[in-house]
């Protein structure tokens, strides 16, 4: 059985989602494999740890996916996929694949799915990624507090192009995201993290 | 004399209930203002101790319903792109938590604190005069950052299109970033009722198209100035909202027009506070390199708007 945590997302209560965090994985590259083939088991979003910054750094592309499928919108072929596709600032699916889902040599990962049906439940998600990940699982907290601990800092903000803190633009510290590490920094870049997955391909 | 027979000269004021769209439809969420465009509500997003504000632009009536869905998305997203920008370049604005252009809503991060008009009523009622106001008053550093806030967004060119002293926030508390000092928080505790503002009243009043969305509570006197109170609320970081009218330009004229625009808000909402809001344009004109030419500017746009109400 891995730790997983139930998440409610305000305004859908009714869709809880089901999010488990590991550690020291060894069989990324065969998890990777099973969404390739479109193993019907394998409906998960698959994420790789280092490019999540805070909890809501993941529950918003996870809202945003959830009320575009709810409302039937989706860009991707299911909402899991969407999940990864929302995380990403450009409209490439598969750049969106590249960089924030699993690749075979992701070591840490999370793992999301969303409980659209009634039979997907807390238990049986514990039980099949106990089942087929192997890796130490860790437990994310109440609020999701794990989920941004392996976090890069440095490869996020490339991703969203939140520049260096002021060199971007030319102007020593009047422009870009703050830096200085911290808390303060990452409450900063995902400020302006979740208006960039909020603003695209509109 | 209006007799029982007489039929009244306007109809009663229809007291519609907007229906919100997804996901908001079934939320108890509480009104918080209701502009001539936009509704706007108190609620949660994301997590039960994260709030924010949404704001929804409802369906005109009368406009044909393609047209105006695709209105209302290009302004939403027009709005909420100019957030994004502003937060980018560290301008402090409410972050974009959320956006369904399509169906006209936006969810943006709560800022705890009270509008500057606000805030100057509250140091006027707690014994404030505007006239010679003494050099260690801390309303001057209040001036002095909202004119450096104003230089900062056009800074990274932006012009806020409608600066009045209601869109200019005063955030209260040093921490107050998201949900930060609050714990988790159920939807029940968050639906302290709020009455409509007075300008949102009056706004409300003026639009025919936008009815009231619910019966206006009882009239309530306004809380007794408290003197503590009005001495630290003018303390805080200034938070610029309501983008609905921005547009990105780096032309001395849009942005002087800014200033004209904000000058006026000024002398409408506190008359007397002239020499105050001299402080507002002395430090807009240091914050930034053109800041300057752009007051030169302001010199002409305010001759430029004598003649035109001399002609009204
Ligand atoms: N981020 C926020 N945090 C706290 N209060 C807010 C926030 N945004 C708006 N408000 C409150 O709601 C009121 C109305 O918001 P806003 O000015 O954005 O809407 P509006 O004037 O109705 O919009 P529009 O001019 O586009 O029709 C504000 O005066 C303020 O009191
Ligand atoms: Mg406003």
């Amino acid at each position: 059985m891995a730790a997983v945590r139930t998440f409610v997302l305000p305004h859908y209560p009714e869709y809880p989602i089901q999010i488990a965090l590991f550690k020291d994985v060894t069989n990324a590259a065969f998890l990777r494999s099973q969404l390739l083939e479109a193993n019907s088991d394998f409906d998960y979003a698959f994420i790789d740890a280092s490019m999540i910054l805070t909890p809501t750094h993941l529950l918003s592309p996870v809202f945003l996916s959830l009320h575009l499928h709810l409302t039937t919108r989706l860009k991707t072929r299911t909402p899991h996929s969407e999940i990864i596709f929302r995380l990403h600032p450009n409209n490439n699916i598969g750049e969106s694949y590249r960089k924030f889902g699993i690749s075979d040599t992701t070591t840490t990962l999370i793992a999301v799915r969303l409980s659209l049906t009634p039979d997907v439940t807390r238990e049986s998600v514990a039980k099949h990624l106990g089942d087929v990940v192997e890796g130490t699982s860790v437990d994310v907290g109440e609020r999701g507090e794990m989920l941004g601990e392996w976090g890069d800092v440095g490869l996020v903000r490339k991703v969203y192009k939140l520049g260096d803190g002021g060199g971007a633009k030319g102007k020593k510290g009047a422009k870009g995201v703050a830096i200085g590490g911290g808390v303060d920094e990452r409450r900063e870049m995902e400020s302006v993290i979740l208006g960039i997955m909020a603003i695209k391909g509109l | 004399m209006a007799t029982a027979t007489d039929t009244p000269a306007t109809p009663p004021p229809q007291h519609t209930i907007h229906i919100l769209p997804a996901p908001f439809t079934h939320s108890p969420l509480t009104l918080l203002a209701q502009g001539a465009e936009a509704l706007v509500y108190r609620t949660v997003f994301l997590t039960p101790h994260t709030p924010c504000v949404l704001k929804y632009r409802p369906p005109k009536p009368y406009r044909h319903p393609i047209l105006d869905k695709r209105l209302t998305k290009a302004r939403l997203l027009a709005e909420a792109r100019v957030l994004v920008k502003c937060r980018k370049d560290g301008v402090t604005v409410p972050a974009v938590l959320g956006l369904d252009a399509e169906n006209g809503w936006m969810v943006l991060e709560w800022v705890e604190g009270g509008s500057v008009r606000g805030v100057l009523d509250g140091w006027v009622a707690g014994g404030g005069r505007f006239e010679g106001v003494e050099a260690g008053n801390g309303v001057w550093g209040l001036m002095r950052r909202i004119g450096r806030a104003v230089g900062r967004v056009h800074d990274i060119g932006v012009c806020h299109g409608d600066l009045t002293t209601s869109n200019l926030m005063v955030r209260t508390g040093a921490s107050a970033v998201r949900g930060e000092s609050e714990g988790p928080q159920t939807q029940t505790q968050m639906q302290r009722p709020k009455r409509l503002t007075p300008s949102a009243l009056r706004e409300a009043a003026m639009t025919s198209d936008a009815p009231p969305v619910f019966e206006l509570p009882p009239e309530e006197p306004p809380p007794p100035p408290s003197k503590a109170q009005s001495t630290s609320d003018l303390e805080g970081d200034i938070v610029l909202i309501d983008f609905g009218l921005a547009t990105q330009t780096v032309q001395d004229e849009d942005r002087a027009v800014d200033l004209y625009v904000l000058e006026r808000a000024f002398a409408a909402t506190h008359p007397g506070a002239e020499a105050l809001f001299q402080e507002v344009l002395r430090s807009y004109g240091e914050s930034y390199k053109g800041g300057r030419s752009v007051l030169r500017k302001l010199e002409d746009v305010r001759l430029r708007g004598r003649k035109r109400s001399m002609l009204g």
